[in-house]
């Protein structure tokens, strides 16, 4: 019975695994294709770092927060120029310790954010419907991206941490040339896991994370034990301006801070689609297929339908992504572990 | 009585408020507008700024300097494309009509804004300049009457990468067998190199592999994946904005020589290589028109507008490879009234009369000298057939602080490109229905 109830994502999964094998099987070397499977899955993890982001607020306020990419953008901008303005404007040496204060400075400023669009766009809204919380979140993104620029500028702006641009090999003696690892993803991959042990923990163990379980969980029954909605929601777009920081911090670093990052933020939607809009696990997992979906068929399936129907060609990662997610949405419309939602009639 | 005699002055002083505007707008009509279409915002921004200041900075100097055109007020609104095709459509709708004669003349900055417009041409008569971008079979002025890519085409800086690394092989045909790969932007800029380079790979048996990378051009994993794969013995980049830097930085990741990769002129300025750092040292790209330096008519700028407070952006950029590059743009655009007020007179003019001002050009090195571009922008001679005027580049090299220019001056192989031209102009001009001008004939109607 179980089995017949999961059939599809059965199917769906054995489609995928297919997907994922057949360059193998068509004959590609397995050095190359273990360097696209690890490129594809350090990308996932930078998706996952903004995916965190969406789901935190969605869980905490039923808000789909499409400024998240915004926020991004805001923050790193915030962080950069901080950072190369600091220096003048207080005498603090450049490089780290300038970055550090910039990062303190910016985290200030992403909770002053949280509470503006708390007080002047969530509070007027509550109780209205959830299309219109989503539009308001629309009308936030598009003020950022501008406001952001005005006040920040719309160069490239770098964020310097230091990290070796030069490629590492690995495993030379098993592959020709070995195998490509980027240290700069692979530090992404452990901030990121860093966070998500943070964010558990503040979940878990404190009592502002146990409020906003309990917020998340049912807001009325939140209130009714005395649990202040107005703070859980400024505290936890804080937390999400802070993911956002980070995300941008790590963005910024390895593509150079500018207006692109908010567009490349939207990954995250796919991601949340996919691994569902109320968990955090959701978040990384779904990061992860997405990263490593989009990387397979840009590399391994774009080319060979171009050749074989006589396309025009074209890059094709930044569609498959949501091809992915739709399949993914068709099968199990609620994500991989997001909760589904069951109506008493 | 008196209420009669209070509503009729009531009226008169209605009427002469109204008359006013329309007397002082008679008094200003000795102006000649220009719409400026740019992108200060976006993923485009970082590229699209320096070029917008030094395009308004020269319209700036030259009411400054010389006072207006032969005396006639340059006058400009700007408006925000975000290099969108849409957005700048919109733009160029909004722009077209102002100005006591209409928009004079069109910059898109963007070959899908140039596709939009090129349709709307043949019924607004407003000529477009695409210097160094745009549609590259636009060249054929008997289609493509309002069009005007000055200086070059893509196919032609395509051309002249070919013959470069040809050149450093060693000749055309040790390229037999070698792999280029193309890196561009999937837009219809990215893809207008791809028939030319194809076309040469017939001829010289060199392996064309294309590598389309999607807007804005951050996720390039996947290309220079593949790059490290198939390691290529030459990348081409045909990138614009935040899609140049990544490039540099991922060829970096991946260990792909940087003097191996060759850019067209809009991925060799100063923002495509300052955000990666050292590893953009040993980077080329092509050098169209005006590289990097100060010459006569920067000093002009600097002393005749940033000195006097007037700057459109920071003083330092000016110099810089995209700053001069709006110089140019803007230079063309005033040459081409200065040569049509040789005919129609020097009174504002309609874009129909600038029209046959762009269509004639002559600018020799002698001309540009005398503008003060000696060294910062190449002769330009155009005709009715010829709406390019020349076309012919340099490479420069990316030394980590600054652009050095290679000593070697390459010129697009007419021959090769001519046929394509023409081929793919008939093919617009059947589609569209457009009747072809017969030169010859309107040139001895003209005499």
């Amino acid at each position: 019975m179980a089995a017949k109830k999961n059939g599809p994502v059965i199917a769906l999964g054995a489609v995928l695994a297919a997907g994922l094998a057949a360059p193998l099987v068509t004959g590609s070397p397995l050095g190359f294709y273990l360097e696209v499977l690890i490129g594809g899955l350090m990308a996932g993890v930078l998706y996952s770092l903004v995916a965190l982001g969406f789901v935190l607020i969605f869980k905490a306020s039923g808000v789909f927060n499409f400024a998240q990419g915004a926020m991004v953008l805001f923050a790193a901008l915030a962080l950069a120029r901080l950072a190369e303005w600091l220096p003048a404007w207080i005498g603090i040496p450049a490089g780290f310790p300038a970055l550090t204060l910039a990062f303190v400075l910016a985290a200030g400023i992403m909770v002053g954010l949280a509470w503006v669009i708390e007080r002047i766009v969530l509070r007027p809204l509550v109780a209205q419907d959830p299309v219109a919380l989503l539009m308001a979140t629309l009308g936030v993104t598009f003020f950022l991206d501008g406001f952001g620029q005005t006040i920040w500028g719309s160069d490239i702006y770098k964020i310097d941490l230091g990290i070796s641009k030069d490629p590492t090999m690995i495993l030379e003696s098993m592959f020709q040339g070995g195998i490509l690892v980027s240290k700069e993803d692979l530090i992404a991959a452990v901030i990121a896991a860093g966070l998500v042990i943070l964010l558990a923990l503040f979940f878990q163990k404190t009592a502002t994370g146990r409020a906003l379980r309990a917020v998340a969980d049912d807001h009325q029954a939140a209130q009714s034990i005395g649990i202040p909605l107005n703070r859980i929601w400024v505290i936890v777009w804080a937390v999400a301006g802070f993911v956002a920081l980070v995300a941008g911090m790590v963005w910024g670093a390895k593509l150079g801070v500018q207006f692109s990052l908010a567009q490349l933020a939207l990954k995250a939607l796919p991601v949340v689609i996919l691994g569902g809009f109320t968990s955090i696990p959701g978040a990384i997992i779904g990061g992860l297929i997405i990263g490593v979906g989009e990387k397979m068929a840009e590399v391994f399936l774009g080319p060979p339908l171009v050749k074989m129907w006589d396309l025009a060609g074209g890059g094709i990662e930044n569609w498959f992504a949501y091809v992915l997610a739709l399949l993914f949405l068709m099968v199990r419309p609620e994500g991989l572990f997001g909760e589904k939602h069951i109506d008493r009639v | 009585m008196k209420l009669r005699i209070s509503i009729a002055a009531a009226a008169v002083a209605a009427v002469t408020g109204a008359l006013a505007p329309a007397g002082a707008a008679f008094a200003q009509a000795k102006e000649q507008f220009f719409p400026v279409l740019s992108y200060r915002t976006g993923a485009y921004a970082p590229n699209g700024v320096p070029f917008a200041n030094g395009y308004v900075d020269y319209l700036k100097l030259i009411n400054a300097r010389d006072g207006g055109i032969n005396g006639v007020k340059a006058t400009w609104e700007e408006c925000e494309t975000g290099y969108a095709t849409d957005r700048g459509v919109e733009c160029y709708e909004r722009l077209k009509g102002k100005g006591p004669t209409g928009a004079t003349v069109v910059h898109t900055l963007s070959t899908g804004i140039t596709f939009a417009l090129t349709d709307k041409s043949f019924t607004d008569k407003i000529p477009i300049i695409t210097a160094g971008y745009g549609r590259a079979d636009s060249v054929d002025g008997q289609v493509f009457k309002w069009n005007f890519p000055l200086g070059g085409t893509y196919w032609g800086a395509a051309d002249m990468l070919v013959q470069h690394i040809g050149k450093k092989e060693g000749g055309l045909d040790k390229l037999k067998g070698k792999k280029i790969a193309l890196v561009y932007h999937d837009s219809p800029y990215g893809k207008e190199p791809i028939a030319l380079l194809q076309e040469r790979a017939k001829m010289h048996g060199y392996d064309l592999s294309l590598l389309p990378v999607t807007h804005p051009g951050v996720e390039q994993k996947a290309t220079w994946l593949q790059i490290r794969q198939n390691r290529p013995d030459y990348v081409f980049l045909w990138g614009w904005g935040v899609m140049n830097s990544t490039a540099i930085k991922e060829a970096v990741a991946v260990g792909y020589p940087r003097d191996k990769m060759y850019g067209v002129w809009w991925a060799g300025a100063e923002p495509d290589v300052r955000p990666a750092g050292d590893g953009a040292k040993g980077y080329n790209a092509l050098t169209f028109m005006a590289p990097a330096g100060i010459g006569k008519v920067h000093q002009d700028v600097i002393k005749f507008v940033h000195d006097k407070g007037q700057g459109t952006g920071p003083k330092n950029e000016v110099g810089e490879v995209l700053y001069n590059r709006g110089l140019v743009a803007a230079m063309m655009s005033v040459e081409g009234v200065k040569r049509a007020q040789t005919k129609y007179g020097k009174k504002p003019l309609k874009g129909e009369e600038v029209q046959w001002g762009l269509e004639n050009l002559a600018l020799d090195q002698k001309a540009l000298a005398a503008i003060g571009f000696a060294g910062f922008a190449d002769p330009i001679s155009t005709s009715c057939v010829d709406h390019e005027g020349g076309s012919s580049a340099r490479i420069h090299t990316w030394d980590g602080s600054k652009w050095v220019v290679g000593p070697d001056r390459y010129t697009a192989d007419q021959q090769i490109i001519k046929p394509m031209i023409k081929a793919s102009a008939a093919k617009y001009a059947q589609e569209k229905k457009i009747a072809v001008r017969d030169c010859a004939k309107e040139l001895a109607s003209s005499k």
